[in-house]
């Protein structure tokens, strides 16, 4: 250790003149000495497996063992699957499901709880959709010039599905069906099974297979990155300030002043509906920009 | 109806989350008034939020929506949630005025925007930790917490920091999955997950000792979850890597804040969601007491063989935080509050240092290994002083704010008869250690060199965000050195209420 201090020191000051430090050194610190990039390349270059490294993937399975087993065995002494004495079926449960449509006006329940009940949690949820998707921009984004764009479209032609008749003509059938199938499944989320999150991914998805019939040109002419972000952060704030109110009123006990509507009727349940809406489109906007940045490196 | 100050750490969130959505769609510099105003908004209230509960000497339920505890989110607070969230906002805007100009140099120009967007939502993450009573609302908001984090690590350009990032990636996700599964085994057998609810089915259980294995399991599941995250000892291997490479400032918000977030989260859940009782009897403190040792030694001893700065600044931070494990594991109230006020110490001294070696990075065309940083501090003698105070700190010079942590620290483990040994030989040898290679560091940096004949106490273009945060960063560290006991009383009182 204090051999190691006294080394440092001197290597600092033999390193003005000289810059290469003696080879003993270099044997010596051989890993503070490189970069991680280098670590890792020598890692994976040199697979020459020492003693420790057997010694360590050992261990490693063993512990990985250990572990498996006391989470298994772990399992083995939960209350078993189904059962109506389970703690898991308490007053909460009963009240979502005695209470839930008189308290949130929505026939859907899950709905109700994800969006009335535990709404904070669905703005999280919403908030890392967006960040993962602002996290994949951040990584592949290529601000990329016009003639590299012309050079790559020429590249990509030739593999391309774009002059497939096929393809198009069947697209043209499909994609607006399923386009109105998620904007129902959207809008019904608080009256049917389905709401923001599977909504948005089936529009997501028509999106995408438009994409692929028509190429990147035409989509972006309705779905460009501005518009992207436009949208994304209009339902985000949207959901933030009018979720807000409705924490305020609610944790001040003010009568909030949002209408909850007849229970059944599309223009019920207060919040529930537009936020299904912001929730559905944030998760179609995550969904076609993660197929977009990783196809193109753009929106 | 509440009063006023009673809604602030809900709007302090809700604030935080509003401002980083909105700026994507901002230019970087217009970004970049919006984080900093957000950031001093958040002071602001979060002081005046400290203030109120000091005053009334009551804690706040603050519902989420309008549905009552077992049914609807909540957040929850005090003084010790109000001080931490305090000190954490100032902090936050000190290292990020600190490192903004190596911001705009090292993050690509089309992204730059993106970087406030990742600060913000980070710290709305991490006040919802300090904040939160539902352990869901923890969980979505460690989500947040970790792909922040990995994302403003990503942004400096570069091989070297996508590595260090897929690293710190799968390591954190690792925690996150266990923290996971432990929450879904807890709500399988109590059927709750805010936490007064969990502790009064947990207290049931333990009563009558059905579930004892799988709730001592959740136990080791949360504190290893947590563990990986805040970089414990045997888990600490991405942080080297993730804070040695990240952009200064994005770097002093990792080790200054991130780690913490997850160690708060910690203590609440053994305070909240199991009770101190268990916590005694699962002996899981234990293994935390030993962890830390282990932590405050091998850190240090890691960091005195590091040849680059910023890598030697992040292995400190392992022994650093090994220092609040130990104060969490010596287990009685006094340790705790030891521990806390280590966490707003190294909040404050960590960013301090880490944008003290982004200056000295500067004034070395931007190499950070120190066989080209000798003579840096002659080139720059304000951030020479300031990093000099900084290290005096960290080894626990009195007067310095590090000092007044190892004292509370040796005081708490003399009232628990059998760790006073192992706990006062720890502190001393990971003091020697935290010198040997502090002062070093020091002499390297002082060092006159051929091109450092005169000194120079501020470079040409003088930075001066960087001297402004340095400046009340130094004066934040004289007064925990010298105003501690008045800290300490303030976290004891909020420990009684955290309850």
């Amino acid at each position: 250790m204090f051999e190691g201090l006294i080394n440092f020191v001197d290597g600092v000051s033999s390193a003005d003149n000289t810059h290469k430090p003696s080879k003993k050194k270099v044997k010596k610190y051989h890993h503070h000495e490189k970069t991680i990039t280098e670590r890792l390349e020598d890692d994976v270059l040199n697979q020459k497996s020492d003693s420790f490294d057997k010694f360590y993937s050992v261990v490693a399975i063993i512990m990985a063992i250990i572990i498996i087993g006391s989470l298994l065995f772990t399992v083995s002494f939960l209350p078993s699957f189904g059962d109506p004495t389970n703690p898991a079926n308490n007053i909460v449960s009963e009240k979502y499901i005695v209470e839930g449509v008189k308290d949130t006006h929505a026939i859907n329940l899950v709905a109700g709880m994800i969006l009335d009940y535990r709404a904070f949690d669905t703005l999280g949820e919403s908030t890392v959709l967006f960040i993962a998707a602002s996290a994949v921009i951040i990584l592949l984004f290529a601000n990329k010039t016009k003639k590299e764009h012309e050079a790559e479209e020429k590249e990509e032609q030739k593999y391309e599905n774009k002059n497939d008749p096929i393809l198009r003509h069947g697209a043209l059938l499909i994609v607006p069906a399923i386009l109105v199938y998620g904007i129902y499944v959207v809008l019904n989320g608080h009256i049917s099974p389905g709401g923001g999150f599977s909504g948005g991914a089936i529009m997501g998805a028509a999106i995408i297979l438009y994409n692929l019939a028509f190429g990147d040109k035409s989509t972006s002419e309705f779905f460009s990155f501005k518009i992207y972000k436009r949208i994304i952060i209009s339902a985000l704030m949207f959901y933030a300030i009018s979720k807000s109110y409705s924490f305020y009123t609610g944790a001040n006990q003010i009568h909030s002043i949002i209408p909850k509507g007849v229970p059944g009727n599309i223009l019920s349940s207060g919040l529930i509906l537009p936020l299904n809406i912001c929730v559905g489109i944030v998760v179609c906007c995550t969904m076609f920009g993660f197929y977009s940045l990783f196809d193109r490196e753009e929106i | 109806m509440l009063s006023l100050e009673q809604n602030f750490p809900f709007v302090c969130i809700i604030l935080s989350m509003a401002t980083g959505i909105l700026c994507a769609a901002l230019k970087p510099k217009k970004a970049m008034v919006v984080c900093i105003a957000n950031l001093v908004i958040n002071f602001i209230l979060s002081l005046l939020a400290l203030r109120y509960c000091i005053k009334v000497g009551d804690f706040t339920v603050y519902w989420m929506g309008h549905f009552p505890a077992p049914f609807g989110n909540e957040i929850r607070f005090g003084i010790l949630e109000t001080l931490l969230a305090t000190g954490f906002s100032l902090v936050m805007l000190l290292s990020i005025l600190g490192g903004l100009k190596h911001v705009f140099h090292d993050v690509d120009e089309s992204k730059q925007n993106y970087y406030f967007l990742m600060q913000n939502l980070l710290f709305a993450s991490i006040l919802a930790l300090i904040y939160t009573n539902d352990l869901f609302t923890a969980y979505v908001f460690v989500e947040i917490n970790t792909l922040t984090s990995c994302s403003i690590v990503m942004l400096k350009k570069g091989r070297e920091t996508l590595v260090a990032t897929t690293r710190y990636l799968i390591m954190s996700l690792l925690g996150s999955g266990l923290f996971l599964i432990g929450i879904s085994i807890l709500y399988d057998i109590t059927g709750h997950l805010l936490m007064p609810q969990i502790k009064e089915s947990v207290e049931a259980l333990a009563a009558t000792g059905a579930y004892k294995f799988p709730l001592e399991m959740i136990i080791c599941l949360f504190s290893i979850g947590m563990g990986v995250k805040s970089a414990l000892y045997p888990f600490h291997s991405w942080l080297p890597d993730a804070h040695g490479s990240a952009t200064s400032s994005a770097s002093a918000v990792l080790s200054g804040l991130v780690l913490k977030g997850y160690i708060i989260l910690l203590i609440k859940m053994f305070y909240r969601v199991f009770g101190l009782e268990i916590i005694y009897s699962s002996r899981v403190l234990d293994i935390l007491f030993v962890l830390g040792i282990l932590a405050m030694t091998i850190g240090s001893i890691k960091a005195i063989s590091e040849r680059d700065l910023k890598r030697m600044i992040a292995y400190s931070s392992v022994a650093q935080i090994g220092y609040i494990y130990l104060g969490i594991g010596i287990g009685n109230e006094l340790g705790m509050a030891a521990a806390l006020l280590q966490v707003l110490v190294h909040a404050f001294t960590k960013p301090m240092l880490f944008n003290t070696a982004g200056a000295f990075m500067d004034v070395a065309d931007g190499k950070k290994k120190f066989k080209y940083l000798a003579g840096a501090a002659r080139k720059n003698m304000f951030a020479g002083i300031v990093f000099a105070i900084g290290a005096l700190s960290m080894i626990g010079i009195p007067l310095f704010a590090g000092f007044s942590v190892k004292y509370y620290l040796g005081l708490s483990a003399l009232e628990n008869a059998p760790r006073v040994v192992l706990s006062i030989i720890a502190l001393i040898i990971s003091t020697v250690l935290n010198a040997i290679y502090y002062i070093p560091a020091l002499m390297v940096l002082f060092r006159k060199t051929e091109d450092t004949e005169k000194v120079v106490f501020i470079p040409k273009n003088p930075d001066i965000p960087y001297i402004i945060s340095s400046i009340v960063f130094v004066i934040a560290n004289f007064v925990f050195g010298k105003f501690a006991s008045y800290f300490i009383d303030l976290i004891i009182k909020g420990l009684g209420m955290f309850a």
